[in-house]
């Protein structure tokens, strides 16, 4: 009933690991895939080590979670020792990377692709600024970083994953299926700030984090919706899903898979056993027997 | 459409900001730090203790009764020096407790090297009379020593200052060894490498086993994957492990992750971290 084909890679159910929670080890990307995950992404690797920023990195309170980890890794040369393999895990593995310049991109696609992930995500919400712009944030950017990425990769799917933070996510959507994107994860977190009033000061040590949990879905349905209307290419909509009513949402919007990471906050590493509980739940109930039945009704 | 279907999240992970209404000096460099503040807390279990504009680590709940609990610090990095500095009246941003706790059985003796006594003190103080062995590098690096004069203290210190000359490892196969002792479980925190010898005792001598893991902590809930030992969340299925599961976590002893999440030696983790 939840069977999903992604780019041709046929998972058990479409709920997928987003990237950043609890990535961090082969072992425990098993152990989530284990634990009813449809798919899982690791934490993203760039082409150096990286320490990330200092604590606080993250806290979450009511429907809000924030987190400013700084993208530490152990770096893709490092990770392909860790590794060794990625296609003898429980579930399919996608392997989120993202470089500093354009080229790294290359790089990093192209030893991440001798892991043989089924599919590898494309993180393009680094802050690097060498070329005056995020590279979510110009289309120019994202296809150029689509293109390599593609070169390097085989026939490996690449998924781009974008940003919220930009003026229209359509265009920048679009972009990246015309360079050549199989699919697009939509979206990374939203950018923020908590102030603690007695400390005085940003709680994050980064000061400025991402926003993810429930209260980024509606931000979340709505660039699905809108990149939905926009590119032919399958969306992974990820953002703020914790029940099976947001993923049959998403689904509604017109995503394909659905990406879960704070959801283990507030619901434990059962959370994909449990949203896809809820979602068979709902099927039966409104008699629905596939998702490709309601992919997409809001649109209708 | 489930119990909680009432809103998205109910969980609240955030530091508060409270008030420190104690400070003890426990020894050389090692301080107590109490609050007023009553919060619910099992023998083994840490809080995330955030020092605004510093750093935030974990740090095990080493006092706690009623309407009072403390952490123990050891100025030995960054921030544990910063936080020598907050006096009575300072504020500290605390949020949990967080992980999982010892067990409590008869019988148990109890070992501890250096400050890693303040993650088995409350269980010292919940268990009736348990046998402690209790090891530090030197006198000046021993805690407690007024707290837990009445209790069953062995002592010992690397160089002979204090208590017997030699280590918590030499004390303790003398203990299993002697049946009469009727040891039950062995519960312990301190240096990896001292634990991983009384894990190997304890096999030896066909005693239980918990011994409370450290690793580069981020979260402190289960989610940011900074302090996986295999397949194990530190800070959520732990930090304390028993025998059953320390067999099987090839990690245990042998390696840890930097903050970046390399995998080394757990001598390279200490060299670029102490």
């Amino acid at each position: 009933m939840l069977q999903t084909n992604l780019c041709g890679i046929k998972l058990k159910n479409p709920t997928i690991l987003a990237s950043g929670i609890l990535g961090v080890t082969k072992e425990s990307i098993d152990r989530i895939g284990k634990s009813g995950a449809g798919a899982v992404t690791l934490k993203s690797l760039c082409h150096e080590e990286r320490l990330g920023n200092q604590n606080p990195a993250m806290f979450g309170y009511d429907d809000v979670f924030l987190n400013a980890v700084g993208l530490p890794g152990q770096g893709i040369d490092s990770a392909m020792k860790d590794f060794v393999r990625l296609d003898n895990l429980s579930v399919p593995v996608v392997g989120s990377i993202y470089g500093y310049r354009i080229e790294h991109f290359g790089e990093v696609a192209k030893k991440m692709a001798s892991l043989k992930p089924a599919m590898i995500e494309v993180d393009i919400s680094c802050p690097h600024l060498d070329y005056g712009k995020p590279y979510y944030a110009d289309p120019n950017l994202t296809a150029e970083v689509t293109k390599i990425v593609k070169k390097n990769s085989g026939k490996i799917p690449v998924s781009i994953k974008l940003s919220p933070n930009v003026y229209d996510i359509k265009e920048i959507a679009h972009a990246a299926e015309r360079a050549g994107a199989d699919a697009i994860t939509a979206i990374n977190t939203a950018s923020g700030m908590v102030i603690d009033i007695d400390a005085r000061k940003p709680i994050l040590a980064n000061r400025i984090g991402g926003v993810s949990g429930p209260a980024l879905k509606p931000i979340a349905v709505r660039c699905v919706y809108e990149i939905y209307e926009t590119v032919k290419i399958p969306i992974i909509g990820t953002g703020g899903v914790t029940y099976g009513k947001d993923a049959i949402e998403m689904i509604m919007a017109g995503a394909t898979g659905i990406g879960i990471g704070t959801g283990i906050f507030y619901r434990g590493i059962g959370v994909f056993k449990k949203v896809c509980g809820e979602m068979g739940q709902w099927m039966k109930k409104n008699k629905v027997k596939n998702l490709d039945e309601i992919r997409g009704a809001a649109h209708k | 459409m489930t119990e909680n279907d009432c809103c998205g999240g109910c969980r609240t992970e955030i530091p508060k900001m409270l008030e420190v209404s104690d400070v003890i000096n426990e020894g050389k460099g090692q301080t107590s730090f109490f609050f007023r503040q009553k919060i619910e807390c099992r023998p083994g279990q840490f809080i995330m203790v955030w020092l605004p504009g510093v750093d935030e680590k974990p740090m095990a709940v080493s006092y706690y009764n009623k309407n009072e609990f403390a952490f123990t610090s050891q100025a030995i990095g960054k921030f544990t020096n910063a936080l020598e500095k907050i006096k009575k009246g300072g504020k500290l941003g605390i949020r949990g407790p967080y992980g999982n706790s010892f067990s409590i059985q008869k019988n148990a003796c109890i070992v501890a090297g250096g400050v890693g006594l303040s993650s088995v003190s409350t269980l010292i103080d919940a268990l009736k009379n348990p046998l402690v062995i209790y090891g530090a590098r030197t006198k000046e690096h021993l805690i407690y020593l007024k707290r837990y004069k009445n209790k069953n203290m062995l002592i010992t210190t690397d160089d002979g200052s204090f208590g017997r000359k030699g280590f918590t490892t030499d004390v303790l196969e003398e203990v299993l060894k002697n049946k009469k002792n009727k040891i039950n479980i062995v519960q312990t925190c301190g240096p990896e490498i001292m634990m991983k010898k009384i894990f190997d005792l304890c096999q030896k001598y066909k005693v239980e086993c918990e011994a409370s893991l450290e690793r580069m902590m981020k979260c402190g809930f289960g989610v940011c994957g900074a302090c996986m030992v295999n397949d194990k969340i530190a800070c959520m299925d732990g930090p304390v492990f028993n025998s059953r599961q320390l067999n099987k976590l090839p990690e245990f002893g042998n390696f840890s992750r930097l903050k970046s999440g390399r995998k080394v030696t757990l001598k390279e983790y200490h060299s670029i971290h102490n």
